[in-house]
This record gives structure tokens, C-alpha cells and sequence, in this order.
């Protein structure tokens, strides 16, 4: 029960927590048509400038770590795991990247080695505290996808 | 003289790194031969045994920076021999109810202990699993030195380990497979190295098999091999034991990971190690 309870708080102060905000479409009642996921998860617009820092935060998104993205030069080390992220605002509509992010393997393949930011679909052996959690929160997908969008 | 050509590499590699932002996030494993001391040959590159998955079985020190690299080609710049002259000393040293050291029954390590490094882990019979050298020199703390075990990575265990395996520096790593049940313990350890877990939902083979050759990040990821374990870790300036790097892998998909010389990470063990098969043993290894 204290466990809980810390897990709760510790959820809440890094946001983690989806349940908090009203309107936000839990990761299980996510709809993907036509590899489309049509609809902002919040119902708020996302944040560019925001979803530029969560790409490169490792603590977050850490899309660098397996992608290139030259519009991102400051930072000196990207990975080649995936590929470059250079115009994918261009190659993919909005909705379709969301998929990607939200859910990868739903648009590529269940062998695909991107994590799904917002899935409970995860490996064994979750780390205690992050069971039922997931890597992103709604809002950081929606600002990460609003980034995305303007890699042209 | 060493150290100039040190500082060189050193300024060529910070010019690489700049150059390496954006561009180039791939890289093959260099194309270069380790000798250590301008004698021992080591095997980098080898055919991979039956079943390999991979066309060519490398060594981690291919995809390491040449300083890393340069300083696996001395001893005397290597810091991990500092662990091993440690080790040597724990080998003559008796301890335990019985007033015995490993010397006392095995005498001259480089003999008694040629092939060891390159054989573990291997079955035992009375503990009816395979053991590796932790658990080995574990065994004989207990039942021929009247000595407590070693709690994992503390006092010898590291040092001694690494003694030990140094002694077949150069050798190619073989398991034999065929001794009791080795082969369901390898069984186990391959579905471990495929299991996806955490957060992250990626397996051993997502970093090590696919993307070996990949940078994630600044790290140019390997195919994972453990013929240089332990090895000293620039990052950390200290020997890192294996189940200490299984561990950290395994951590970092957001996993809660298995206690060291746990069943599973000993399956692990005996299927990576096979998959190293023909590499010389180059313990300590240098990596970052
Ligand atoms: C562990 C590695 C990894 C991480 C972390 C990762 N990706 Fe990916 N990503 C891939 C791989 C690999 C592919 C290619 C699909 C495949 O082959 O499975 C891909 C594909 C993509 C694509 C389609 C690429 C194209 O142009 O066709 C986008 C967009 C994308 N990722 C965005 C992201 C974003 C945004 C993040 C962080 C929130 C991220 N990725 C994190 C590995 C990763
Ligand atoms: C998220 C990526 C990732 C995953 C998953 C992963 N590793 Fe690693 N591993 C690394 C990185 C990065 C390094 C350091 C660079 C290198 O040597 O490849 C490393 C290093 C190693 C090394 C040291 C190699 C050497 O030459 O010193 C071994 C052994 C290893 N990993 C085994 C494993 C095993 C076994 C698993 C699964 C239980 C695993 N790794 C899972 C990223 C990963």
C-alpha cells in the first residue's frame, strides 16, 4: 500500500499520471484506423518547441539515441539504429506519426525495435515502478508529433 | 613515446567525433589487429560456429575508439592489470579454516589454469549446473579453503577472476556443450538473449544482433561479446564483472533484472559465451 502510494505521487509529479487530465484518451482506448490515429489524445494541439526538447531529453523520448535528425545539431551524438528523421514531417501525414510514436509496431512490425511511447504492449519484467505506466504522456506524444510535423 | 602517440589518437579521435554529429551514425568495426606486448596474437575475427546467427563473430574492441583500443595493446598502460596483479596475490594468499590458498592445490597458475578462461563455463557434476569462475573459485572457498564465499563483486572476486582468466590470454573460447546439461542450460540462455523486456521492450539481440555496428547514442554498439570479461571500464575506472554488464543491459530496457549467478543470467552466460566461440579470451579487456 505504501508502495502505492509512492508510485502514485511519484506518478503525478512527473506527470506520468494520463488519468489527470480530463479529456485524455487512456493508451488502451487508443483507435488506429488505417494506420491513422485521427484525433489529438488530449484534445489539445501540441507544443513544437516542447516535442523538440522531449526528442532529445533522455529521460524522455531520447529519439536521438536511434535517430539522426540534422535539424538537431547542437547536440554531437545521434544513433543510427533507426533511420534519419530528415523530412519525415514530409514523408508522413500527422496522424500517421502519431501511430509511430504512440505505437510503432502498429505501422511498422512486431519485430520493430522502437519502443511504443504510449502502449502498455511492453517487454517482461517491467520495472516495478513503471508498471501500467507509460514512457510518454499523452500531451508529450501530441507535442513530439506537433515537433515531427515540421521536419520538412 | 607511448604518450604521444597517445595524446595523437586522442586528438584524432575528438576530430572524428565532431565530424560524426549528424552524419555519420553507422560505422563498420575497424579493420585492424590486436597484438598485446608485440607478441600475443589475438583473435578479433573468427568463423562463427553452426547455428551462429551472425556471418562473423567480433570482438567489442573492433567498435571501440583507438585510444580504448590502444590501450589493450600494452599491459603496461592497461589499468586493468592492476586487478590481476591483485589477483595473483589473493592466489598465493591462504585464508579459510584449512590454511590453504589456491596455490596450495593448483600451484603455478599459468599452467593449472591455461584453459579455464577459455572453456567457462563449464558443467559440474556435484552442483549439477554449469559454473563460471566466480562460482568455481565460490566452490572451492567453501569446500577446500573453509573460507566464506565471495558476496558478488566484492573483496577477490573480481581481481582473482580476472587472474584467472588472463592466464588464457590469447586462447580461443570453446564451450563444451556436450557434458551433462549443458545444452538445455544453453537452450535457456538463447531464449533469455530473444526475450524482449521493460519498458522499452527490447531483447540482447535488438542492441547486439541487429544494430552491432549502430551507434545508440554515443555508445557503437557491439555484438555483445564477454571474451574480454572482466574488463576494466573507462567510464567507471574499476573492473566490471560480467553479470554486472548483463545487469546494466537488461536495466536499461526499464526492466527489474535477475540476481547475479542467478539460474537465468547462468544460461545467459553459457549462450553468449558460445556465441564468442573462437575468439581469444583477452581478459582484462579495456572498453569505455
Ligand atoms: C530503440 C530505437 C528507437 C527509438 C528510441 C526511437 N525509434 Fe523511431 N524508429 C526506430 C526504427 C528501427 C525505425 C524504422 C522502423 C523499423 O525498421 O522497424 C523507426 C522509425 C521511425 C519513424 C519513421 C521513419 C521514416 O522516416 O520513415 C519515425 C517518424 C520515428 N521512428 C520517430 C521516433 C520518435 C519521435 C522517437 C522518440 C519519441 C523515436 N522514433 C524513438 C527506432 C527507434
Ligand atoms: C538498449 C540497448 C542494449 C540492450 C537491449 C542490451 N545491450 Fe549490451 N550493450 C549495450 C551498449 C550500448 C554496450 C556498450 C557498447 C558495446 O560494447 O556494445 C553494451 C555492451 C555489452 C557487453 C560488453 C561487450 C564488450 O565487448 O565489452 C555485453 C557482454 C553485453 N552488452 C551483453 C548484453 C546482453 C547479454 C544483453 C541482454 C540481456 C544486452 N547486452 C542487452 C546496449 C544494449
Amino acid at each position: 500500500m505504501r508502495v502505492q502510494l509512492k508510485t502514485l505521487l511519484l506518478g503525478a509529479l512527473l506527470g506520468c499520471s494520463t488519468a489527470l487530465y480530463a479529456g485524455t484518451i487512456a493508451p488502451g482506448d487508443v483507435k488506429i484506423e488505417g494506420l491513422a490515429i485521427a484525433d489529438s489524445l488530449t484534445g489539445v494541439a501540441g507544443d513544437a518547441a516542447e516535442g523538440r526538447k522531449i526528442f532529445a531529453n533522455r529521460k524522455q523520448g531520447n529519439c536521438l539515441a536511434c535517430h539522426a535528425n540534422s535539424e538537431m545539431s547542437e547536440h554531437l551524438f545521434h544513433g543510427g539504429v533507426g533511420p534519419s528523421l530528415d523530412g519525415a514531417g514530409a514523408r508522413w501525414q500527422p496522424e500517421m506519426l502519431r501511430t509511430i510514436v504512440v505505437n510503432a509496431k502498429a505501422v511498422f512490425t512486431e519485430e520493430t525495435v522502437m519502443p511504443g511511447f504510449y502502449s502498455l504492449e511492453v517487454g517482461e519484467n517491467v520495472r516495478e515502478d513503471l508498471i501500467g505506466k507509460t514512457i510518454l504522456t499523452a500531451q508529450q506524444v501530441e507535442d513530439v508529433v506537433a515537433y515531427l510535423a515540421t521536419l520538412k | 613515446m607511448m604518450k604521444t602517440k597517445i595524446y595523437n589518437t586522442l586528438l584524432v579521435a575528438g576530430i572524428t567525433a565532431v565530424s560524426l554529429s549528424t552524419v555519420s551514425v553507422t560505422a563498420a568495426p575497424v579493420d585492424e589487429t590486436l597484438i598485446i606486448d608485440e607478441e600475443i596474437e589475438i583473435t578479433t575475427r573468427a568463423a562463427p560456429p553452426e547455428g551462429h546467427p551472425l556471418k562473423e563473430v567480433i570482438s567489442g574492441w573492433h567498435y571501440r575508439t583507438p585510444e580504448t583500443r590502444e590501450l589493450e595493446t600494452d599491459t603496461f598502460q592497461n589499468p586493468g592489470y592492476l586487478g590481476v596483479e591483485q589477483g595473483e596475490e589473493i592466489w598465493n594468499t591462504a585464508e579459510g579454516t584449512e590454511g590453504k590458498s589456491c596455490a596450495s592445490c593448483h600451484g603455478d597458475a599459468s599452467e593449472s589454469m591455461a584453459n579455464v578462461g577459455a572453456t567457462f563455463p563449464k558443467w559440474h557434476a556435484k552442483m549439477n549446473k554449469p559454473v563460471n569462475v566466480e562460482l568455481q573459485i565460490n566452490y572451492c572457498r567453501t569446500e577446500n579453503m573453509g573460507a566464506e564465499p565471495y558476496k558478488f563483486d566484492k573483496s577477490g572476486q573480481k581481481p582473482l577472476t580476472a587472474y584467472i582468466k588472463n592466464q588464457s590470454l590469447g586462447k580461443p573460447v570453446e564451450l563444451d556443450l556436450a557434458a551433462g546439461d549443458m545444452q538445455a542450460w544453453f537452450d535457456k540462455g538463447k531464449e533469455t538473449y530473444y526475450k524482449r523486456t521493460g519498458q522499452l521492450n527490447l531483447s540482447c539481440a535488438s542492441c547486439h544482433e541487429k544494430n552491432n555496428g549502430n551507434y545508440i547514442r554515443a555508445d557503437h554498439l557491439s555484438q555483445g561479446n564477454v571474451n574480454g570479461f572482466p574488463t576494466y571500464r573507462l567510464k567507471q575506472n574499476k573492473l566490471i564483472s560480467l553479470h554486472n554488464r548483463f545487469r546494466g543491459c537488461i536495466r536499461d530496457t526499464r526492466a527489474e533484472f535477475p540476481a547475479a549467478f542467478s539460474d537465468e543470467l547462468m544460461g545467459l552466460e553459457v549462450y553468449v559465451t558460445w556465441r564468442g566461440t573462437g575468439l581469444s579470451v583477452e581478459t582484462p579487456a579495456v572498453r569505455q
